[in-house]
């Protein structure tokens, strides 16, 4: 079943050495989801400095600067993983270097038929 | 249907097997659902799995004998009725047909792994007490999955309404059923985290009905029962040291239950109590309990408060209560699991053993640092310390802070009492 793993942190608290620290983690893990066939996607976000938020009301488009909420953590990267149960999803979740400093949300998927297939 | 071996009844009467029925639906109707859940992944489907077995027992029992392994028939009879049920809806609503072959297919994979059907009744306290299910949910699953309370029984138990306590067990079946989580027995890494879960919900369970026996209704009081019986199936299944420690802290509290109020339902302080209206023989299976608990070196919080809790049920009079030891066990407690509540403990037994100046000053260092602040037995017990210190403004201040904050009637009497006894209120 796929789950896709949430990293939420507050940017502030990252210095540089650890930002690198977490990244090279991170693909670290990749790896060893890959070889165990759990592993489908990752990456990290650019900062929230980089969002933009865009609404539609009344067929009106409504672009704006920032994330769609102002929150004290921001999500700052994803894993979509293909997990046997929750258990094994929330194991995962805990070796992301992001769960150390901030929150990885589990969301289970929901599958969609009709959906086109992507290499 | 697999053929079990018959015992055929003497006189197969249906009036004889409805009473065996009966009985086997008391014993063991607890079991057969967690095995069926199990087999059919689905809590819902395995309560009908349920009915239809007991249904077919009726039918088929009067007929053809006892079977041998009556638990057996019964999730077999269970598994098979339903997907046949579920066939049967299919031949009228098509879309109904795929869901009745995968329903077969996961039984028999289920079937197949040839698990211990013993421990499907752990299974099913763990999956309910998971830790991604909130802790009111937890609490609502256990009571009625694993003890098959009905939702009116625990909404009146916790006070609550039949339809807040069926949404709760609703959406709670499905996350576990969206989220997909897992039927399993944690792996040895994870158990002991996930055995606080299932311990913090039996406690929880407990204390609801603790709390609720020095008062009001008597369904209440059957709360207190219902933990300690999943605390027995607990030890009963999982032979874990915190697990024994839980288990004997709810009896030795439990065992305290007569004499402790009164029967208008005033509070009667430990020191004031009939001691000869203590039930020695749960505190004699919880002395056992603590003993084993502790012999094996990896007990925890809830062994040491046991262990303390035995320290009062030790002593013939109050006078002869062994407050070094308690101290001591506070110690240990102290580093096991610290809080300001086992520090305001602590220092009730050290105003005992020391003195009331000693103890006194380690609740106003308590009250001093901010903690415990909103909580209204720190003032009472700095309020009881003053008055003995025969420093009567500081006691009635104090009582009446803990009367503010105080919820429950007979602990609000006993406050009030207190205060009165002080002189003008």
């Amino acid at each position: 079943m796929k789950y896709l793993l949430l990293i939420y942190t507050d940017e502030k608290v990252w210095t540089e050495n650890e930002r690198e620290k977490c990244i090279a983690e991170s693909t670290q893990l990749t790896h060893e989801l890959h070889a165990k066939g759990q592993y489908l996607r990752a990456a990290p976000l650019h900062p929230v400095a980089t969002a933009t938020s865009v609404r539609v009301r009344n067929g009106k488009r409504l672009v704006t600067d920032g994330p769609f909420a102002e929150t004290h953590e921001q999500l700052g990267g994803f894993f979509l993983i293909d997990a046997a149960d929750l258990d094994e999803a929330i194991e995962i979740a805990a070796r992301i270097p992001g769960a150390r400093k901030g929150t990885v949300e589990v969301r289970p998927i929901m599958e969609l038929a009709g959906l086109p297939e992507v290499k | 249907m697999k053929s079990e071996e018959t015992r055929p009844i003497a006189a197969t009467s249906v009036e004889q097997v409805r009473q065996v029925v009966d009985e086997i639906y008391r014993s063991e109707s607890r079991q057969v659902l967690a095995t069926l859940i199990r087999l059919l992944g689905d809590f819902d489907l395995a309560e009908e799995a349920l009915h239809e077995a007991f249904a077919a027992a009726m039918e088929r029992w009067p007929r053809d004998g006892l079977p041998a392994n009556p638990r057996a028939w019964l999730i077999s009879a269970g598994r098979f009725r339903t997907v046949d049920a579920l066939r049967r809806r299919a031949r009228l609503d098509a879309s109904l047909a795929h869901l009745a072959n995968r329903l077969e297919e996961v039984a028999r994979a289920n079937a197949a792994k040839d698990e211990e059907l013993e421990d499907d009744q752990l299974r099913l306290i763990f999956t309910c007490c998971h830790p991604a299910l909130a802790s009111s949910t937890q609490v609502a699953l256990t009571l009625r999955e694993v003890c098959g309370l009905t939702t009116e029984e625990i909404a009146s138990a916790f006070l609550s309404s039949p339809p807040t306590i069926a949404q709760r067990i609703v959406r709670g079946k499905a996350k576990i059923r969206t989220a997909r989580i897992p039927y399993q027995v944690p792996s040895t890494t994870e158990l002991p985290e996930r055995l606080d879960s299932v311990l913090a919900v039996i406690y929880l369970v407990f204390n609801e009905g603790y709390s609720a026996s020095s008062g009001s209704s008597v369904t209440r009081l059957d709360l207190s029962e219902e933990a300690i019986r999943l605390g027995r199936l607990l030890v009963g299944l999982l032979p874990d040291p915190e697990a024994r420690g839980l288990l004997a802290l709810m009896l030795l509290q439990e065992s305290r239950r007569t004499a402790r109020t009164s029967p208008e339902g005033d509070i009667i302080l430990l020191e004031d109590q009939d001691r000869s209206l203590w039930d020695q023989a749960k505190i004699t299976e919880a002395s056992s309990l603590v003993e084993r608990a502790i012999a094996s070196q990896r007990f925890g919080a809830y062994t040491l408060q046991a262990a303390i809790a035995g320290v009062h049920a030790a002593a013939p009079t109050a006078a002869e209560t062994d407050w070094a030891q308690m101290v001591a066990l506070y110690d240990i407690l102290a580093q096991a699991a610290p809080s300001p509540v086992v520090a305001l403990n602590r220092a009730v037994a050290v105003a005992m053993r020391d003195g009331h100046r000693e103890g006194l000053e380690l609740i106003e260092a308590i009250l001093a640092r901010g903690e415990l602040a909103d909580y209204h037995l720190a003032h009472a017990a700095r309020a009881d310390l003053c008055r003995r210190l025969g420093r009567t403004a500081d006691a009635r201040q104090s009582y009446q802070r803990a009367l503010a904050l105080a919820r429950q009637e007979p602990e609000r009497r006993f406050l009030e009492r207190r205060l009165h006894e002080l002189g003008q209120k």
